[in-house]
């Protein structure tokens, strides 16, 4: 069992205790424990279930690569699953739960999976569940869906807030190690500005529990100097607990910072990410330790040997009494020399090798270990713990010469330079035959805007071994990242202690002829439960690409994203293909290197910022007054404004019909208003809209429609001309700052040459659609200006001034009654419409919504943007030929109605439909024709475009695209409804209300 | 993320600041051009890989549109430049096939 | 006339730095050939300052003109001076060929105080706001979080920033929220 050495610890504050519980158990760490080290010093070896089969698993890793240690953290809103236990810093009051099991760790019923193992190899879902077809809905989904997923969503809410940061320097250096320290210090040496991130809360990387000199000092002294020379230079930014996540194009990182994970409840946020542009990134993120591929290395107890070092050096715990090491290279020893220095026993070492290890092989035989070489381990035996190994030839079969008890195995197949950052704008990798791994491919560097490399990797992310190595690397990395962005370097690099080792030998299976039931045994992903034997039955069922076979054993696709299993299940399907393995290549490896949380991505955007809501000068009045929102756009408007228990269709009939017999107000103020002024403005002009505007006289306003270069409507407005040099464009609500862009564009990139000046001035007013037969009175009350028939006629505009607030009065109409819109400085707009609000009182005056709005135009067969077009409708199908100017040679759109399709008679043409029940239509509805279409579905000869309740009329009106439409008048067409039934409409006219306009010119 | 210099307002800033306009130096037709000018006009765009030249809007900047040379293969860009002009610049020109040796302008590969 | 009521009405938060509502502010959009005498004449007539340089902003007292664009200004002057400021440079401008126009109300305008300006800044724009990269006078258009804004560093280490009004609420919201306490960064030492 694990446990608590009595001194030792180097991260460890000894002196205070921590509490905190796992699965309902209070137990203890100290200040500088990880979730993993306290668990394991509480004697908590097994820490989760696997994924597919239950097994027991305990922790593996002691870092970010840790694919079994798996917890749910927090509670209530604070919830979290998945969270790797070496990667959570212990708190007072952490909370942790294991997963995937039930009803408990111990005894999981799941767990019966792995007794069926040998029926559920890779791909067993696809063969199994795919016949017969019906069962997959009815059966395998739901219990596929049942049994699936690792860990358990949180509920609603999370209280904690979260944000971006941007940066920008010269250099990010990802990775707080050794080699991340040189390199960063070279490059700040040189000038250059200079940002160095590390994941975990320490410096220094794992150098300190390797052992070695830096110019004659330990190296920890080393670390702790440099990190204060670093924290002098006030060209560096350190940042602990803040990974590198990304390398994206043109220098682009992300840095992910857990600001606050250790202290929950602070005021800080809880994540930063941080969004770098840098000129140069160096990669100095390390190497992974492989494991070793042999039967039983998933019990808990089998741990890589470097994690049973850092265990034992930097937090005091030993995994167990007796530890056996088995390796393929040189670097276990050190685990083992470690252990035995802390008075540990280590019944053997295992080396796979034939010829042995170097120097350290002899320093631990020196101490007394017994070193087997040429042997590796056939079986670990043991079930939720290691009790002892079998071990074998490594050149075997897997035949038992030996078992020898012990409690914990320290494995190691050697390491795995951290290649991911590199990896993930496009750098390219070489097989290290001698390392048996993947390195950068220094000729082909992610390439940034210049076509630049600008990714530089140091130290053991190279390829680097011993510290002399990892240093001299490191320095010439950080000092050519600073030379490529225009510092100048200097300085040598710092001497680092060598330490010669023997040649690691590659061992992708131990043994090496290990038999099906020993490879069945045999974890490759730990996670995700693929074994060797799942990668070599993909290899024979013809799985030969390595995204194949990774997708169909599911190899590399948990939540560590292979960071183990990668390189050895590519050696497996190599040898199972029989080529070498830079011919099978790696998985794609894609950002980001561990998860990152989802509320760090979505920053501020969450809450009252998730995204910009806009609001008039008039909201608050709306608000004030129960207005039901809806979204137009960013804009929330009234929809109407129900009074008392009303629901929303009374409350819309109420505006309507007040509006038409007295007075209605409608907040107008989104409509988009654009200025075009310039000696060339009319010209324009006439480009924009279909009709002829250059003739519009000051003073009056004409409607008009605009169309894209295709000829399709895409707005339409009241366009008024200020004077003989300016328009003003009013367009949809939508369409402001589209339109605005559009003219931008056509100015700008063709027409560059044109004098016109445009600006949008859509919210510098507020605007106020007064409608309704008393709506000249009410404005007469708040003016003494004159704006009777005379002095403005009906789509006239003037200058008034109006409850002593300066405005433009226009004379339009879009509800069919006689009405105005006034128009003033946005910050006089609620005063204005106070003043309404109170003139309007004795004529009983109604705010009314979008909704009324939309029915009094379609009484009145006003189109609308959207409703009756859709981006496939040209004013010709509208019946809009009045709006289309003859005269003009040219207008956007123009050349593109004159093609056959559009001009073809058979397109649909917008009526006016009547429900003969008096019913309203289903929006959208189609008008079936006789017969079939090759797909077999019903002909269709027209679809609904608007339809409302008319409480004008006190029936149903519509208005629809119909094919031959405006010559069928009176014909009744049949609109099958989701139901199963049939609404019978009569095409009519599409002015169902005032169809002289005596209203409106009132 | 692409970072890109507007030559409007000379900052360099990354890709949300900016808005793709399609393809650039494209010839409008319009009344009285034949079917095949027009449908080419409006529909037959260039899909290089490799070097291209297309319109962007600094949208959340200065608002203007200028030009940038790119390649959509590297996301290299060889430089950018104002809108108001029919052809790529010959300094555009010469920062093009200074990378890639043999291009010609309107080849498209 | 009532007073003008700006889409913030006062608001003010005081975090890691102090975000506040600057009040109502003449603003005028001036478009036109910017190298052109007429219009350094005019502007100078009007707000008192010269052309600003290329992303620059120039105060004055009472007023500012910002660079917008090569063939824009955003000239700043009190709410109330606002339609004399225009008639000012109509008259100058008479016969050329430029837009002046009233855009005070279509703004919110928003100061940004106080040790953590830069910071709060940095975490909704995508500029580089370390005091090596953005000093006093420069003035810069861009997007912050999901809206456009721009901004400008006086002599005082206050940001003057500008964004439209109908989303003054959402930016003031934006800037308290990255102001809040606790959410120091330290960068700019």
């Amino acid at each position: 069992m694990s446990t608590r050495l009595a001194t030792g610890g180097r991260r460890l504050d000894r002196g205070r205790a921590q509490e905190f519980t796992f699965n309902g158990k209070r137990m203890q760490g100290h200040p500088g424990d990880t979730l993993a080290s306290a668990l394991l010093a509480n004697g908590q070896m097994l820490m989760g279930r696997s994924f597919k089969y239950h097994r027991p698993r305990g922790v593996v890793a002691s870092g970010a690569e840790e694919p079994n240690a798996l917890v749910g953290l927090g509670e209530g809103t604070r919830f979290e699953p998945n969270q790797r236990a070496t990667t959570t810093e212990l708190f007072d009051g952490l909370v942790a739960v294991s997963q995937n099991h039930w009803p408990s760790l111990e005894t999981d019923i799941g767990a019966v999976n792995t007794h069926f193992a040998r029926f559920l190899p890779a791909g067993f879902y696809y063969k199994m569940f795919i016949h017969p077809r019906p069962f997959w809905k009815h059966v395998y989904e739901p219990f596929i869906r049942q049994s699936a997923g690792l860990g358990k969503a949180p509920n609603p809410g999370d209280p904690d807030r979260y944000e971006h940061f941007y940066y920008f320097c010269d250099v990010l250096v990802v990775g707080g190690g050794v080699a991340g320290l040189q390199s960063a210090l070279a490059a700040a040496e040189a000038g250059a500005k200079v940002m160095l991130i590390e994941q975990t809360a320490h410096w220094g990387g794992r150098a300190p529990v390797d052992g070695g000199e830096v110019d004659g000092h330990p190296v920890e002294d080393w670390i702790d100097a440099t990190i204060a020379k670093l924290q002098d230079m006030p060209n560096v930014t350190l940042r602990t607990r803040c990974m590198g996540a990304g390398v994206y194009d043109h220098g682009y990182a992300l840095g992910y910072e857990r600001v606050a994970d250790h202290t929950p409840g602070s005021d800080a946020p809880r994540h930063r990410l941080w969004r770098i542009r840098a000129g140069q990134i160096v990669t100095a993120t390390g190497a992974i330790e492989r494991p070793l591929s042999f039967a039983g290395n998933d019990i808990p107890g089998v741990m890589l040997a470097s994690a049973v070092r850092d265990y034992a050096v930097d937090y005091g715990v030993s995994i167990g009494d007796r530890t056996v090491v088995v390796t393929n290279n040189d670097d276990a020893y050190r685990t083992a020399i470690t252990l035995k220095k802390l008075g540990l026993e280590i019944p053997a070492i295992l080396d796979a090798r034939q010829q042995g290890g170097g120097a350290l092989a002899e320093e631990a035989r020196a101490l007394g270990i017994r070193i087997e070489n040429g042997k590796g381990i056939a079986k670990v035996k043991g079930g939720k713990h290691v009790t002892g190994v079998a071990i074998c030839a490594q050149a075997g079969e897997g035949a038992a010469l030996e078992e020898i008890a012990c409690e914990a195995v320290a494995m190691s197949g050697g390491w795995s330079p951290v290649v991911h950052l590199w990896s993930h704008c496009g750098g390219k990798l070489i097989w290290d035959e001698a390392q048996a791994h993947f390195r950068p491919d220094p000729e082909n560097p992610p390439r940034g805007a210049q076509g630049e490399g600008f990714v530089l990797p140091a130290g053991s992310a190279n390829g680097a071994g011993d510290l002399a190595g990892v240093l001299n690397d490191a320095h010439a990395a950080g000092q050519a990242a600073a030379k490529a962005t225009g510092a100048k370097p200097k300085g040598k690099a710092p001497q680092g202690s060598a330490s010669p080792e023997a040649p690691m030998q590659p061992v992708w299976l131990m043994p090496q002829g290990a038999g099906y039931k020993l490879r069945l045994k045999a974890w490759l992903d730990y996670q995700n439960d693929v074994k060797v034997s799942d990668v070599q039955l993909a290899a024979r069922e013809g799985y030969e690409s390595v995204e194949h076979a990774k997708r169909y054993t599911t190899l590399g696709m948990a939540t560590d994203q292979g960071k183990l299993s990668n390189i050895n299940g590519l050696a497996i399907l190599s040898d199972a293909l029989g080529q070498p393995i830079p011919q099978t290549g790696t998985t794609t490896f894609r950002p980001p290197y561990t998860p990152i949380s989802l509320s760090s991505i979505a920053g501020e955007a969450t809450k009252a910022n998730f995204q910009p809501i806009r609001k008039t000068p008039m909201q608050g009045w709306h608000e004030a007054n129960g207005a039901d929102f809806e979204p137009v756009g960013q804009w929330r408007r009234p929809y109407c404004f129900p009074k008392g228990e009303e629901g929303r269709h009374e409350a819309v009939n109420r505006e309507i019909t007040q509006t038409r017999d007295s007075l209605g107000v409608l907040d107008a103020s989104t409509l988009g208003k654009i200025i075009v002024k310039g000696p060339d403005a009319g010209r324009f002009m006439d480009m924009l809209y279909t009709n002829m505007m250059s003739t519009l006289k000051p003073g009056r306003c004409r409607y008009g429609l605009m169309c894209n270069e295709n000829g399709f409507l895409m707005d339409d407005g009241v366009v008024a001309r200020l004077d003989e040099d300016t328009f003003l464009c009013h367009t949809t609500t939508g369409g402001a700052e589209s339109i605005h862009g559009h003219m931008e564009e056509w100015l700008q990139t063709e027409w560059w040459d044109w004098k016109v000046y445009t600006a949008n001035v859509t919210e510098q007013y507020a605007q106020v659609g007064v409608a309704g037969p008393n709506s000249r009175k009410v404005i007469e009350k708040l003016t003494d200006d004159d704006i009777s028939a005379d002095a403005l006629a009906f789509m006239g505009w003037t200058g008034i001034t109006v409850a002593g607030i300066p405005a433009r009065v226009f004379r339009i109409s879009f509800a069919g009654e006689l009405s105005f819109e006034l128009s003033v400085p946005a910050s006089h707009g609620r005063a204005l419409w106070d003043a309404l609000m109170e003139a309007g009182s004795e004529y009983g005056v109604m705010p009314y919504g979008t909704e009324a709005m939309h029915v009094m135009r379609a009484e009145k067969g006003f189109i609308m943007i959207g409703d009756e077009t859709d981006g496939t409708v040209i004013p010709q199908d509208l019946n809009m030929q009045w709006a289309i100017s003859k005269k003009k040679e040219d207008y956007l759109g123009k050349r593109a109605q004159e093609r056959s399709h559009m001009a073809d008679p058979n397109r649909w043409k917008l009526v006016g439909l009547e429900t003969l029940d008096g019913s309203a239509l289903p929006d959208g509805a189609y008008a079936t024709a006789e017969g079939h279409n090759a797909n077999g579905q019903r002909n269709v000869q027209g679809r609904v475009t608007s339809t409302y309740h008319s409480p004008t009329l006190g029936r149903g009106i519509a208005m629809g695209l119909v094919l031959h439409g405006p010559n069928r008048m009176g014909e009744v067409l049949e609109f099958p409804t989701v139901d199963g039934g049939i609404i019978k409409a009569k095409i009519v006219d599409q002015v169902f209300y005032d169809k002289d306009g005596e209203k409106q010119n009132g | 993320m692409l970072i890109l210099t507007c030559p409007c307002c000379g900052v360099t800033a990354e890709e949300t600041e900016f808005h793709q306009g399609g393809e650039a130096h494209l010839t409008r037709h319009g009344p009285g051009a034949s079917e095949e000018e027009f449908h080419t006009y409006l529909f037959a765009k260039e899909n290089p890989k490799g070097v291209h030249f297309e319109r962007w809007r600094h949208n959340n900047g200065c608002g203007k549109w200028f030009h940038a040379a790119r390649d959509t293969v590297t996301l290299e860009v060889y430089g950018t430049y104002s809108a108001q002009t029919l052809e790529p610049p010959q300094v555009i020109r010469d920062a093009i096939t200074a990378k890639r040796p043999g291009w010609r302008w309107r080849e498209f590969a | 006339m009532a007073e003008p009521v700006t889409a913030l009405n006062g608001a003010r938060f005081e975090g890691i730095a102090t975000i506040e509502d600057a009040g109502p502010t003449g603003m005028i959009t001036l478009r036109g050939d910017l190298a052109s005498k007429e219009v350094k004449a005019a502007v100078k007539k009007a707000v008192g300052l010269d052309i600003p340089g290329q992303r620059a902003a120039l105060g004055g007292k009472e007023t500012a003109a910002l660079w917008m664009s090569p063939d824009e200004l955003l000239l700043m002057c009190p709410y109330d001076k606002v339609a004399e400021t225009i008639a000012t440079l109509d008259a100058a401008l008479e016969g050329q060929h430029f837009l002046a126009v009233n855009v005070s109300d279509a703004r919110s305008f928003l100061r940004i105080s106080g040790g953590g300006a830069r910071e709060v800044l940095a975490k909704l724009c995508p500029v580089d706001l370390s005091p090596d990269a953005f000093a006093p006078g420069m003035f810069r258009r861009t997007r912050m979080a999901q809206v456009p804004a721009a901004f400008w560093l006086d002599e005082g280490g206050t940001f003057h920033l500008v964004c439209f009004r109908s989303v003054g609420e959402y930016a003031f919201n934006l800037l308290k929220t990255a102001a809040l306490s606790g959410g120091e960064v330290g960068v700019y030492g």
